[in-house]
């Protein structure tokens, strides 16, 4: 499956959100997470099944103003 | 001590924690500063090296409240989405609301603004909206829910200071009992002593102290600036006058001739 994360391509085995983020080594409590422009909160990542071209941010905290 | 929408806080002085030489530093700011609200942001985490894992122990180690900001979206899903993403993180429902209209002086899309801040409301979020020092958009932004104001006083990271008196006297006069923090524009501590002056309850400021040569020292010397200019709004000033009036009694002066 050929996903967009954090604005890079990737091709992937993996099915669900978590699954994606265990095989590109994210890990952390303070990670956050969107598909398509919407908020996939912590808890629903195990079950949320990725498609074909989705687009996924993952962020955390940073300095700002 | 300033009442925040319900929460106490020591400090009138909001610090942004972007641009320090070092965390070393940005901490002993904080400290300096007496502040006890710190601006964060979320960016792009970059595979395997779990870069916001250090800010985020410094930040919690702080242990002043965070007010997350939606800083760099231009539109109102963008800002909707970050402020959701924030709140899971931060696991606060306070969000600094910034829907960026113009790349060159950042100011806000004021309609794009008052549009997220009405979604985000009616989520449960407490928006803090970034916003120019315009009457009527604060007005929407109030209807829309929001229950404290951020105007700038000069584009963000300018350092000119207050550069619309007249608009922020306006601002202040119109709305006496809505919390409103100048936020963006101050570059020096007369500035935020000047806005503080006027009535207004906090100011929010980064760069002015992140840049400074002594980042510790310009701390310092904003949360100094901000108790002083509150304590004179709450002393009563003198109005300004044409004409001089001598200080020293005229009653009792010797005559020499």
């Amino acid at each position: 499956m050929k996903l967009m994360v954090n604005g890079e391509a990737h091709e992937v085995a993996a099915t669900t959100l978590a699954e994606l983020l265990a095989a590109l080594d994210y890990e952390g409590d303070w990670l956050a997470t969107a598909v398509n422009s919407d908020l996939v909160q912590k808890a629903n990542r195990a079950e949320f099944q990725l498609s074909d071209g989705d687009r996924i941010e993952i962020l955390s905290p940073m300095q700002g103003g | 001590m300033f009442d925040l929408l319900g929460t106490t806080l020591p400090s009138r002085l909001l610090l942004g924690t972007a641009q320090y030489p070092s965390p070393a530093i940005l901490a002993d700011a904080v400290k300096a500063s007496g502040t006890s609200v710190v601006t964060v942001s979320l960016r792009r985490e970059m595979a395997g090296r779990r870069g916001g894992e250090k800010f985020w122990s410094l930040i919690r180690a702080l242990d002043t409240r965070i007010l997350p900001n939606t800083a760099g979206c231009h539109s109102v899903k963008e800002a909707v989405t970050t402020a959701k993403m924030a709140r899971e993180v931060f696991g606060t429902s306070w969000i600094k609301l910034e829907v960026i209209g113009n790349h060159d002086t950042l100011q806000p899309d004021v309609f794009g603004l008052v549009e997220a801040a009405r979604i985000l409301c009616e989520d449960g979020f407490s928006v803090f909206p970034y916003t120019t020092d315009d009457l009527v958009v604060a007005e929407r932004l109030l209807e829309a829910g929001c229950k404290v104001l951020m105007p700038w006083c000069a584009p963000i990271g300018s350092a000119l200071g207050p550069v619309n008196i007249m608009a922020l006297r306006s601002l202040r006069g119109h709305f006496p009992d809505i919390p409103m923090i100048v936020d963006a524009g101050l570059g020096r501590p007369s500035h935020a002593a000047t806005v503080m002056e006027l009535g207004f309850d906090a100011v929010l400021l980064n760069t002015a102290v992140a840049k400074a040569a002594d980042p510790v020292g310009m701390a310092r010397a904003f949360g100094k600036a901000v108790e002083a200019g509150r304590e004179a709004f709450c002393s009563g000033m003198l109005e300004p006058r044409d004409v001089a009036v001598p200080s020293t009694p005229a009653i009792g002066r010797a005559v020499f001739s």
